[in-house]
């Protein structure tokens, strides 16, 4: 028995719909057989895991909180991803946009006036844009990979954050706590309903998800991005240049996953601490992968992936399992989302028997 | 090495009822062939026709469908590369299944026994090449030799295992005529060895002048069998294409107009390891003329193409003006907004994205020379897609472009509907100057002859019109003026009338010192 | 003291060879796999899991090894039989290594582990100096010399090693030739996963004998960042990967001195070693793209 692959010679529109789906069911599936291994009931464990978190308010607000940064960063990577540019440093450009996004609180603790929030905002953009701009800057001038580099840099942010909240950054009234001083209320990014936690942030990842679907499907703009990801020789023949789109694909996403950190940082945490993201820069590489890098999509994906933390969390909890289930689930998803997309560009074939012609299952 | 013949009159190689098919499309159909022991046997068909399916399945690459193969009577299945070989056939590529970061000997040795030592296969490679008239370095690396050079590899390949059949597909494409010579007479060697080649090629008068026999293919379906000996050129032609094509007419003497695109000493240094540097480039071309650079591949047209494109810039701006303005450091777009008009050589992954439909594709060569049509929004830049779409149309019905569906995606179209939308494309704005690179390779003979008239009434409507082609059929149909590149140089260009077929191979071969006492001695 | 250092540094440098080493054969058949920290991982959790089981530290490495493997056959799986993106299912094989890692050995995180010991070679670990240093070593290290010069043997004097590197350059044209390319690159990365596990083994069995979440600390990338940085050559990977050790192992030093720089500046350096590196790598553009196996991450699909 062996698989043969087939092209379409058209992409199937069907599968593009199906396939997301497709990996969410067999994720569930090996899912439920993990949790059996565990020894749990999978029904009973993939119920408090995937559904638990959805019957409440709280858990509504906590799981807008997660899906906020996922869909931030997701949208911005899969204009990289759209473009050729394997920008995979989303963790080290959240956590840069979260610090320079601080440097105003922490530094100027008194300052109380309504314009710290914005330019909070701003200055975190522009963190994590600038630290985007490091290995843009090392593909453009010197042809380096910037998938290493841009993972390199994310150990670099995440030691300098660390030094900075245990030296320079240390509040001297907290005990000797690795944190800062809390935000002033200014500082804080508001709360969008009275019930509960959810904040801003989830507003700014709608909006930004909104403006690149815009972009990419009716602007010039993401038809060179498209353009530009198939083929860098059609873009030059179009006079788009593939250089710029380094610097515009990487510097967006970093901006987008700077105003993610900032975000967190202001909004969810009211500090800044050693750790400030439970690896949203790389779950949400899986969410702009099952979003099929359509900004639209990655809405849902990042709820989808925001259920999986909540998930973790509720179900250590209540079935006693511990947390680390969620990212073997993150896991296992992106995995079949690779695998399912097969099916959008090929005809797969079970061929059974080594018989000319016939013998052979389409699917 | 001689072969020891089969048994008298019966076929080496006979094929029954061959069928292929790709999802329902049949590439071959019922193919019935015979090649006899010692014959040349020529597979004539235009592109398209399945000969190198046909080729594939014989070589054990693809699995038939249907059908038999008989090898000296006796059927045989050929599951792969290795079990023809050691049934006795070897196989010279069109597109070299070279390595580039091989050597020579590393090369060969890849298709052997891997008992034998890679200084063995050195000494009898070099034997060979002698015996043979196919000069090879074993140590030199394949990406430092010539299309010619790589094509010898091929053979000396093919030959080391003593082969009964040697199928060469296309070998002459990459050619200039004084090196199809030579090729010719190592053919004429082996087939005095006794061996059988399967010559595959659209060249009649290649095929007539030394194949024994043909089977002509057309639509995957054999049309026809004969001694092309016995066959004009135009009989030939009707079996592989059907109808009659039709000429392209040139129309009589326009009136040359102003200088549209002028190109004075220019030089490019190579960009890349594998590039060709370009050594002081002069030309002119007026409008109304057809300037048809001839050249056999790898000798610098994909980066005059470039240049000339503006895809890559160049240092000294007044290298290149169009319309007497200086654009060497213009890009694409701004030689667009000239009224210029640009057609590469590849059409996938280049002149247009595959995966992408064809309405985008048009947008792909048209946003900003048509950006007030196509665009809206000021500096947003929004699409009109309704705009795009409808002016997609309008090409696809204008160059008779057959596609299924509305708007399909450019990589379902076959090459020639492709093409056909890739030069309708520019035709539709009217471009002042137009420059395509390589206007009909791999294109069907209906839609070759259709684009080829096209550039024709292009220039005779008062446009420059540069057409960088390595067929020299192409280039004596359509060309008023003829230059040739030759390892990054070109040379001055000739009224087409002036330059037999002779002394344009000679030129294509190097020879740039194109004085007419050069040219008859070599001969 | 040199040559506790030294010692120290060789420690540092061999998981860094091994893994390195894998993935060079694995892009040598144009396969390109980011998930070398994933199943390095997993080799580590796995090794240390079967000694802890078992007593014995030589069936930890031969479990290692067995988990990079077969963790490497998914990613084959998909990106060669299934034609995913490499880039993308390279990233899905380290987020999920570093999760199934994670759940694997949480039960057994601050266990005291069992080293595994090293074999004194007779005679040879007797002379002065470079007895200890080379010839008093664990089976690991002797493992990576060995593969070093058995890899540079199989690419370039092995009939077999040259198939693999003409897939590598052109895999159209190899499969024309009848060279299996799927099966070949099926080998390529299970071996490449193979040397992933051992080098995890490594880290939790001769390196710091214990388990540890998330232990590989982006050695996996580093490795990565080796085979570009040896241009894909095998003795270069040896040399590379020293360079790395001695920076790694000169920075812990610093540290321990407390030379006055913050710690994190200093365990930050690999990682700006491992930038500094690639930019002077890749700066000579000729020579990448001249070194660079041509078919490197490209799909294939074969036609029949």
């Amino acid at each position: 028995m062996r698989i043969e692959l087939q092209r379409r010679s058209q992409s199937s529109r069907l599968f593009s719909f199906v396939s997301p789906l497709l990996a969410l069911v067999l994720t569930l599936f090996f899912g439920g057989i993990m949790f059996w291994m565990l020894g749990k009931q999978p029904l009973d464990a993939l119920y408090s895991f995937f559904v638990e978190p959805l019957l409440e308010v709280w858990s509504l607000h906590e799981l807008a909180v997660k899906a906020a940064p996922l869909i931030l960063i997701g949208v911005g990577l899969s204009i990289c991803y759209r473009s050729n540019n394997w920008n995979i440093g989303a963790e080290g450009q959240f956590t840069i946009g979260a610090i320079t996004g601080s440097i105003l609180p922490v530094l100027y603790p008194e300052w109380h006036s309504p314009m710290i929030l914005p330019l909070m905002l701003v200055m975190g953009m522009v963190g994590g844009a600038l630290y985007a701009g490091i290995p843009a800057l090392l593909k453009t001038r010197f042809n380096t990979n910037e998938i290493l580099t841009s993972l390199m840099l994310v150990y670099i942010a995440q030691l300098y954050l660390d030094w900075l909240v245990r030296g320079p950054w240390r509040d001297p009234q907290g005990y000797n706590f690795p944190q800062t001083k809390s935000f002033v209320p200014e500082a804080v990014l508001p709360e969008i309903l009275e019930s509960g936690r959810a904040h801003l942030a989830i507003a700014f990842a709608l909006v930004a998800a909104v403006a690149l679907w815009f972009m990419m499907r009716f602007m010039l703009k993401g038809f060179e991005v498209t353009v530009l990801g198939q083929s860098e020789r059609a873009g030059r023949f179009a006079g788009f240049s593939a250089r710029r789109m380094v610097w515009f694909s990487m510097m967006l996403s970093g901006a987008l996953a700077g105003l993610a950190g900032i975000s967190e940082v202001s909004g969810s945490i009211g500090h800044v601490q050693p750790t400030i993201s439970p690896g949203y820069g790389f779950t949400a590489i899986i969410v702009a992968f099952l979003g099929r890098l359509n900004p639209l999509g990655i809405i849902a994906s990042g709820f989808v992936l925001a259920l999986t933390y909540l998930g973790g969390e509720a179900a250590q909890l209540s079935i006693g399992i511990s947390d680390k289930v969620s990212r073997v689930f993150q896991g296992l998803l992106l995995f079949f989302v690779l695998s399912c997309d097969t099916l959008i560009h090929y005809r797969i074939r079970i061929v059974t028997q080594k018989l000319r012609g016939g013998a052979a299952h389409h699917a | 090495m001689t072969v020891s013949e089969g048994p008298a009159g019966n076929p080496l190689l006979s094929v029954r009822q061959l069928t292929k098919y790709f999802g329902s499309f049949a590439a071959c159909s019922g193919i019935d062939l015979d090649i006899a022991p010692g014959e040349i046997h020529a597979l004539l068909g235009e592109n398209g026709a399945g000969k190198s399916t046909l080729v594939k399945m014989l070589f054990g690459i693809l699995e038939p469908s249907e059908g038999a193969i008989l090898w000296n009577g006796k059927p045989a299945v050929i599951r792969s590369p290795s079990e023809a070989r050691s049934l006795g056939i070897g196989m010279v590529f069109q597109h070299f299944s070279l390595f580039e970061a091989l050597t020579v000997a590393e090369n060969i040795a890849l298709s052997l026994d891997p008992k034998i030592s890679l200084a063995k296969i050195s000494d009898e490679a070099a034997m060979l090449s002698q015996a043979y008239g196919l000069p090879l370095d074993p140590k030199a690396h394949v990406a430092d030799l010539s299309v010619g050079e790589r094509q010898r590899i091929e053979i000396v390949r093919a030959l080391l295992q003593n082969p009964k059949l040697i199928i060469l597909d296309e070998p002459t494409s990459v050619l200039t005529p004084q090196e199809a010579d030579r090729l010719f007479e190592t053919l004429f060697k082996l087939k005095a060895e006794g061996r059988s080649v399967l010559y595959i090629s659209h060249r009649l008068e290649e095929v007539r002048r030394i194949c024994d026999s043909a089977t002509v293919l057309r639509h995957g379906k054999v049309t026809g069998t004969c001694d092309p000996k016995q066959e004009t050129p135009a009989s030939l032609a009707r079996m592989m294409v059907g109808a009659d094509v039709s000429d392209v007419s040139r129309g009589t003497g326009s009136q040359l107009g102003d200088v549209q695109i002028e190109v004075a000493s220019l030089s490019v240094p190579a960009r890349t390891p594998f590039a060709v540097p370009l050594r002081g480039i002069d030309m002119q071309v007026r409008a109304g003329e057809v300037l048809a650079i001839a050249g056999v591949a790898g000798n610098g047209q994909g980066e005059l193409f470039d240049v000339l494109s503006g895809e890559h810039t160049v240092a000294d701006n007044d290298a290149i003006r169009i319309r007497g303005n200086a654009v060497g450091k213009a890009g694409i777009n701004a030689r667009r907004l000239l009224g210029a008009g640009f057609v590469p050589e590849e059409r996938h992954g280049h002149a247009a994205v595959s995966e992408m439909s064809l309405s985008d594709n048009l947008l792909l060569a048209r946003s900003q020379p048509d950006r007030r049509a196509l665009l809206s929004g000021g500096a947003l830049s929004v699409i009109r897609h309704g705009a795009v779409r409808s002016a997609a149309r309008r090409i696809c019905e204008e160059m008779d472009v057959r596609k299924s569906g509305d708007d399909p995606a450019a990589g379902s179209l076959s090459g020639g509907n492709l093409q056909k939308f890739i030069v309708g494309r520019e035709l539709d704005r009217q471009p002042v100057v137009l420059v395509v690179n390589q206007p009909t390779w791999g294109v069907d003979a209906g839609a070759a002859s259709r684009i080829r008239q096209a550039l024709v009434d292009l220039a005779r409507a008062g446009s420059a019109v540069v057409v960088i082609s390595q067929d020299l059929d192409e280039i004596l149909e359509i060309a008023t003026n003829i230059a040739v590149i030759s390892e990054g140089r070109l040379s001055r260009s000739f009224a087409a009338g002036d330059l037999s077929l002779e002394k344009i191979g000679l030129m294509m071969g190097g020879i740039h010192d194109s004085t007419h006492s050069e040219a008859a001695h070599a001969h | 003291m040199l040559e506790a250092i030294l010692l120290t540094v060789i420690t540092a440098a061999t998981p860094l060879v091994i893994a390195a080493l894998g993935e060079l054969v694995t892009e040598r058949s144009g396969v390109l796999n980011l998930g070398v920290e994933g199943m390095m991982i997993m080799g580590a959790v796995v090794a240390f899991v079967a000694t802890q089981t078992t007593g014995s530290p030589y069936i930890g490495v031969v479990a290692g090894i067995t988990a990079g493997a077969a963790f490497s056959l998914l990613f084959g799986f998909l990106t060669l039989t299934l034609v995913a993106n490499q880039v993308a299912t390279g990233l899905a094989l380290t987020i999920l290594g570093l999760g199934l890692s994670g759940q694997i050995g949480e039960s057994y995180v601050g266990q005291p582990g069992i080293k595994l010991q090293p074999i004194n070679i007779p005679i040879l670990g007797d002379i002065p100096f470079l007895g200890p240093l080379l010839f008093r070593q664990d089976l690991i290290f002797y493992l990576s010399i060995a593969l070093v010069i058995g890899i540079h043997w199989f690419l370039f004097r092995s009939r077999t090693g040259l198939k693999m590197r003409a897939i590598g350059d052109n895999h159209s044209s190899a499969h024309a030739l009848g060279i299996n390319v799927i099966r070949t690159r099926y080998l390529a990365v299970m071996f490449g996963g193979a040397c992933s596990g051992l080098a995890g083994a490594q880290l939790s069995l001769v390196y710091t004998p214990q388990w540890v979440e998330n232990m590989a600390a982006g050695r996996g990338w580093i490795a990565l960042a080796l085979v570009v940085f040896a241009s894909w050559r095998p003795l270069r990977v040896l040399a590379g990967g020293y360079l790395f050790g001695a920076v790694t192992i000169g920075q812990l030093h610093a540290q321990a001195f407390g030379i006055g720089i913050p710690s994190q500046f200093l365990s930050a350096l690999p990682y700006v070693a491992t930038i500094v590196v690639l930019i002077i790598i890749s700066h000579n553009r000729r020579t990448t793209l001249i070194n660079t196996p041509a078919s490197l991450g490209k799909p294939f699909v074969p036609e029949r």
